[in-house]
């Protein structure tokens, strides 16, 4: 039988899709069950453990609830205001996505912190100081970084309403609360609970923000609660018992955004204001530009008290900071690889099974947004430990699951692209005889370049600024960035830390743009 | 032979001269552009064959059998030079040896594109860019050759010119051409032959001439 190249690619493609979904469902629940049979006896929850799971749902809730409802008003004016900056503005509010965790944690401290200017304002009032550790601000931080992607996905939203559709309503005499009626609540409506459920998703595996702004027993997710079982307990049995119970929160969430369509907040488009006719009245003006002050201000003085605490302290950092950004960078680079690689075979499983079987490898790779990051390092220590030491493979873990909670995101980039790459040059490709690796090189790289791009930067991002699975696995030697950057502020060592949180934010926005850059850098035909 | 599409389907039992030039016409929705997918091999034939030259070629894939096709659209890599846009019809990889580049080079020449090897699809008209795509064509030296209306966006004079440059490079190389048309004229300026696609079955081939000026009743309907 003569040997069909186009027949040996398609069947190379798939089993690299199936190699990278059967490594998906190792981490997602392999580990899982690794914890459970490790455990040796699952111990029994105490009470602060049930507390843990019901302040873990009520904060996500709180988080998810107020994101949402802030950012309806914030988006619609938005929509229908135009000003100096506007696109700025936009493009800012996908920053707090690339945003390490600890920057933005150090941000909201300086304005709402102990010391921060909120409370220097209040005592000059002679009134008394806010206290912002606890449930607050565990929910001020969610806020601050949910807020402005709601604020993205509904801007999407609106930019989706054809202009023609307002023209409409303008000839038919339609004011402000009309437009809502008819044409922005019907849009909201499909929007809301796929926003609310990806903020939810986000909020449930929260792990840092509860680590800095939790307030003990009081303020303490699962997924705290379970790195608190293992690293300072050594109960194992406890922390597979979290493990199971944060599973089960994270499958259940998952079960809900399987029927839910989840939006991403990620494309482009929503700079293009719509011509509207109903802005008339002054209050409605002064309350939309109050709206979009607020939330500017919100997102940005957090950040430019990041940037001049931090300034002055960078050149004195020690030089163990140095070394963990060197680290981290090493990290984050390997996560963006082989996140691209698994990406693009797992995209390519997807399109070539097509049908219910490509649906399902689909859904796969979007399974890991609701994975917990702790349970699956956990596991995965576990596995290690009879083999060998787990502290020796911290930076490796800390990339393998970076890169798998990146997945989803590189994923819902780069599918589309690929679908159109097929759709438009697939035929001319088949005629060709472009196969396999050559056609990877020749075609689909070079058209896919641009979310190719954009999905390496936040994957870069991302793993640049995660501290999570680290803190299970690495000792004093062999810290991250933001892990070193934790180590900073809980010894109360502020000024090194503000230079450390400048470092890591640079990082991160460099290593964004970087990546987005080259993505961009060619010519589109 | 018969290709069925969900509740679709094209029957067709004909045979086409080698050298031969032959137009497809029939009414939109008919199967026309279905008809030559799978002779090309983008169509499964659910029934029957596609015979070239006494071999076998419906179980082929589309690279392997013996034919070049220019679709309607999306004929050329937009990221990629007028060059490697050519090349790949000798190299899939695009590594050349130095005789293969001068090929390249000589085919571009045939279509009137000497000098326009570094520009990519953007940076050509229109009439320009199918020329890049017939210099591939040229570089195959496939012995069928298929048009799914490629020059349909162009001018009526320009289209002409192009189909007169198809002609001549089939004439060239002894290639078969099988081109899909909605425009009579260019049946009778081009084809020999023609291939009439209608209420589900492929007809003819018929003189050319013979049939537009006798036209059967489904094509009567469709001529207006």
């Amino acid at each position: 039988m003569t040997r069909d190249p186009a027949r040996t690619a398609r069947a190379a493609a798939i089993l690299a899709g199936l190699g990278v979904a059967a490594w998906l469902v190792v981490l997602n629940f392999g580990a899982l069950g690794a914890v459970a049979w490790r455990a040796e006896g699952l111990t029994a929850l105490r009470g602060a453990d049930w507390a843990a799971v019901r302040f873990t749902l009520v904060q996500a809730l709180l988080s998810a609830a107020l994101s949402v409802a802030l950012a309806v008003p914030i988006a619609r004016a938005l929509a229908r205001r135009r000003f100096i900056g506007r696109g700025a503005l936009i493009m800012l509010m996908g920053a707090p996505f690339i945003l390490p965790t600890l920057v933005a944690v150090l941000g909201l401290l300086a304005v709402f912190g102990r010391a921060g200017l909120v409370n220097q304002g209040l005592e000059g009032l002679g009134l008394a100081r806010l206290n912002i550790f606890g449930l607050h601000g565990v929910v001020l931080a969610h806020v601050f970084y949910n807020l402005p992607l709601a604020t993205r996905i509904l801007l999407q939203g609106w930019a989706a309403i054809p202009a023609e559709r307002f023209r409409l309503g303008a000839t038919l005499g339609f004011g402000p609360r009309d437009n809502f009626r008819q044409l922005e609540w019907p849009m909201l409506r499909d929007l809301v609970p796929g926003a609310f459920l990806v903020i939810f998703l986000i909020c449930l595996t929260s792990f840092s923000v509860a680590l800095t702004m939790g307030g003990g027993p009081r303020a303490t997710t699962v997924e705290l609660a379970i790195y608190q079982a293992f690293r300072f307990d050594f109960d194992m049995g406890r922390a597979a018992m979290l493990a199971l119970v944060q599973f089960g929160l994270c499958a259940a969430a998952g079960v809900l955004a399987w029927r839910v369509a989840l939006p991403s907040g990620l494309g482009g488009g929503m700079d293009r204001p719509v011509q509207r006719f109903d802005t008339g009245t002054a209050g409605l003006r002064l309350w939309d530009g109050a709206l979009i002050v607020g939330g500017a201000l919100f997102l940005l003085v957090p950040l430019a008290l990041v940037v001049m605490r931090g300034a002055p302290h960078v050149l004195g950092l020690p030089v163990e900071v140095w070394h963990a950004a060197g680290r981290s960078l090493v990290v984050a680079l390997g996560a963006t690889g082989v996140t691209l690689a698994m990406t693009l075979a797992l995209a390519h499983a997807v399109l070539i099974a097509g049908g219910a079987r490509g649906a399902v490898l689909e859904w796969l790779g979007l399974a890991a947004l609701a994975a917990s990051p702790l349970v699956i390092g956990t596991g995965l220590y576990l596995l290690i430990r009879p083999l060998a030491n787990p502290r020796d493979f911290a930076l490796v873990v800390t990339m393998l699951v970076n890169a798998g909670m990146a997945l989803p995101f590189a994923l819902r980039l780069i599918l589309p692209g690929l679908r159109e790459v097929v759709a438009s040059q697939g035929r001319l490709a088949d005629s060709l005889g472009l196969h396999g690796w050559a056609r990877l090189r020749i075609v689909t790289l070079p058209r896919l370049r641009r979310p190719l791009g954009f999905a390496a930067g936040l994957t870069a991002a991302l793993s640049m600024g995660d501290l999570g699975v680290i803190m299970l696995f690495a000792e004093r030697e062999g810290a991250t960035l933001p892990m070193q950057l934790y180590r900073l502020m809980t010894a109360y060592r502020l000024d090194d830390a503000a230079g450390a949180a400048l470092v890591l934010l640079g990082a991160s926005l460099a290593l964004f743009w970087i990546f987005d850059k080259w993505g961009r850098g060619l010519a589109e035909a | 032979m018969t290709i069925t599409q969900d509740d679709f389907a094209l029957r067709a039992d004909l045979a086409v001269e080698p050298g031969a030039r032959v137009a497809v016409i029939g009414p939109s929705g008919a199967g026309k552009s279905t008809l030559l997918g799978a002779v090309a091999g983008f169509v499964p034939v659910t029934q029957g064959r596609i015979i070239w030259a006494n071999k076998t070629i419906s179980d082929q894939g589309p690279a392997t059998r013996p034919i070049s096709v220019l679709f309607q659209d999306n004929n050329l890599f937009p990221h990629l030079s007028a060059f490697d846009n050519v090349a790949l019809g000798l190299r899939p990889s695009l590594r050349l040896s130095v005789a293969e580049r001068a090929q390249v080079t000589a085919a571009l020449a045939r279509v009137g594109l000497e000098g326009f090897g570094a520009r990519r699809p953007a940076q050509l008209s229109g009439g320009q860019q199918s020329r890049v795509a017939l210099a591939r064509v040229v570089l195959q030296g496939k012995p069928l050759v298929l048009l799914d209306e490629p020059f349909s966006a162009l001018g009526p004079a320009l289209k002409v010119e192009m189909l007169q440059l198809v002609a001549d490079i089939c004439a060239e190389t002894g290639a078969t051409l099988l081109m899909v048309t909605h425009d009579i004229s260019d049946a009778r300026a081009i084809a020999d032959q023609t291939i009439l696609v209608a209420d589900g079955v492929a007809e003819g081939p018929f003189e050319t001439a013979h049939l537009l000026d006798n036209p059967p009743a489904a094509l009567r309907a469709y001529l207006g």
